[in-house]
């Protein structure tokens, strides 16, 4: 019998032999690989400009939703940083004096939700405003002080969330001689809903765009099947395996999604250096601390790995779809 | 090595390529397989390669009942079949040497070991000077030879051979003859399907010869 005839002289030899042979099969199994992945890179050089363009039509796809994601995180970052330093303003009946004031401010200030407790003292608050807003002359035609005094309240880091401060807001302002309680979490609260479309958009944005990727590389491997048809039925007819057949095509995707991954890359580095400058004018306009944060290089190390997976699932479509129909059946004629 | 028992090929049609095809090849034997075109040769070889799988009946090669043969396992059972096609079937965008190359490439051999077996193949062709050419810039007999080479380089039991002096003038056609009989004497059952009825009576081989599907010659048991 054909295959007993050529397998049972090695398995006769004996653990040790069969072992090394074991090692020379890997080894030319890894050398095999080594050898396909150098060779859908050179046949990628052959054709460089219809390369390129891959690479770009990848490039871009990828960017615009890893760019959106990046302005997503910087965005979440704000409303972080404005959540960890949100403070309730307490201001006080006007005709309260000065001492029970500070008496409230001890008050507030044994609580356990709250870290600290600052009294700007109305003589104070107006000295202030009088320097700040420039009204000097128009506070002189008031007959008295129409500020009262204001506590500055910074919450416990464990107060902090929403219900928290909302918590500590109504303890507030349940005490006696409170006129009024604000802290501004309204805007961020809106910030927070607007991320959270933005990001769901984001994210199917994505989706789609990564769905595109995969049809850009898999029209791509169908050609590139088609250009090495008659390979594939030699190699199918001197007995390749479908995996040996699949194999220079799916590192053809991974190589695309690579040079994919880098223009990604690329494009998005570049935006961010021609943004930057605006942007920050536009931060210290608002006296933000906001900054567009790069990918970093585990960000960009992610970007490309996902890339090249892409173009794997991209080449793995293809090749599912089109390797199958060429079978040597219809070589030999008649 | 190779069984043909009560085999039938139907295609969709009504077409019937083989009826009932009985015989047998032993090992080391060298026979022709013959018949006006469309009489089924290529239906009978593409069925030992598994392009194709018999309506009725059982095709044995090496032991192996191909019938039951499971798709996976099909590239195992081609690594031991050679193949020589009359257009060659080479791939023109590489050397002789990677042509030949191509069946320890699909085994996954070492490159020592294949640079070792494709020379052993191309100098029994004749061919060891020209591994380094494109097989564009050889002759129609040296292609066919290369062909060969290809065929026997990880030393297969069975050789099939469709055509395969089809282009070549007599010479030629004797020279690659001489090559399947050495083959033969040394193990490797050859099929040459052929309708070159001169080459087959100057060879006096046992022969197969197709008609209408029907195996009307050669199917009894060897003389050997």
């Amino acid at each position: 019998m054909a295959t007993d005839s050529r397998q049972k002289p090695d398995n006769r030899r004996g653990a040790n032999r069969s072992r090394s042979l074991l090692s020379d099969q890997a080894r030319s199994y890894l050398g095999h690989h080594r050898k396909v992945a150098r060779d859908s890179i050179q046949r990628m050089w052959k054709t460089p400009v219809a390369s390129a363009m891959t690479w770009t039509v990848m490039g871009v796809a990828l960017a615009l939703p890893v760019a959106l994601l990046l302005l997503l995180t910087s965005l979440q970052g704000v409303s972080a940083g404005w959540e960890s330093t949100a403070r309730i303003t307490a201001y006080l009946a006007m005709e309260l004096p000065a001492e029970e004031a500070r008496g409230m401010a001890a008050d507030i200030e044994s609580d356990g939700r709250v870290i600290s407790v600052q009294l700007v003292e109305r003589d104070q608050a107006l000295a202030d405003f009088r320097a700040s807003s420039g009204l000097d002359e128009a506070l002189d035609f008031l007959e008295e002080n129409p500020l009262p005094h204001t506590l500055l309240i910074t919450p416990e880091d464990s107060a902090r969330s929403a219900e928290g401060v909302q918590a500590l807001v109504t303890f507030v302002e349940n005490m006696n001689g409170i006129d009024q309680v604000q802290v501004d979490l309204g805007w961020l609260q809106r910030l927070n809903a607007m991320t959270d479309i933005l990001a769901r958009a984001v994210w199917a944005l994505a989706l789609l765009l990564g769905a595109a990727v995969i049809l850009v590389i898999g029209n791509t491997v169908r050609l590139a099947i088609e250009n090495r048809r008659d390979e594939i039925l030699v190699a199918k007819l001197v007995g390749g395996t479908d995996a040996f057949v699949r194999r220079p095509f799916l590192y053809t995707g991974a190589w695309f999604g690579l040079g994919g991954g880098l223009v990604a890359w690329l494009l998005i580095q570049v935006s961010l250096w021609w943004l930057s400058g605006p942007i920050e004018r536009l931060a210290g306009l608002y006296r933000s601390e906001f900054t567009l944060q790069g990918p970093g290089f585990d960000g960009a190390l992610a970007l490309i790995i996902v890339a090249m997976l892409l173009g794997w699932l991209g080449a793995w479509v293809a090749v599912r779809r089109h390797l199958d129909d060429i079978e040597p059946g219809d070589i030999a004629g008649g | 090595m190779i069984e043909f028992r009560q085999v039938t090929k139907r295609y969709d049609s009504d077409h019937t390529a083989l009826r009932a095809v009985n015989f047998h090849l032993d090992r080391g034997e060298l026979a022709f397989l013959t018949g006006h075109s469309g009489a089924g040769k290529s239906t009978l070889l593409k069925l030992i390669m598994v392009m194709e799988r018999p309506t009725a009946g059982e095709v044995i090669v090496g032991g192996q009942k191909l019938n039951s043969l499971p798709r996976r396992q099909i590239p195992y059972i081609r690594r031991h079949i050679g193949v020589v096609f009359q257009n060659h079937q080479l791939l023109f965008d590489r050397t002789v040497f990677d042509n030949v190359a191509m069946p320890l490439e699909v085994m996954g051999a070492s490159p020592e070991d294949t640079g070792r077996r494709v020379r052993a193949a191309l100098d029994k062709v004749g061919l060891l000077k020209k591994e380094k050419m494109n097989p564009m810039q050889l002759s129609g007999g040296e292609q066919q030879r290369v062909g060969i080479a290809r065929a026997v380089v990880n030393k297969p039991p069975v050789l099939l051979a469709d055509e395969p002096t089809g282009n070549l003038d007599p010479e030629l056609s004797a020279d690659i003859m001489r090559l399947f009989t050495q083959f033969s004497q040394v193990g490797v059952t050859v099929l040459v399907a052929t309708h070159d009825i001169a080459l087959i009576n100057e060879m006096n081989r046992r022969t197969l010869t197709l008609n209408q599907g029907q195996l009307v010659a050669g199917g009894g048991v060897s003389g050997h």
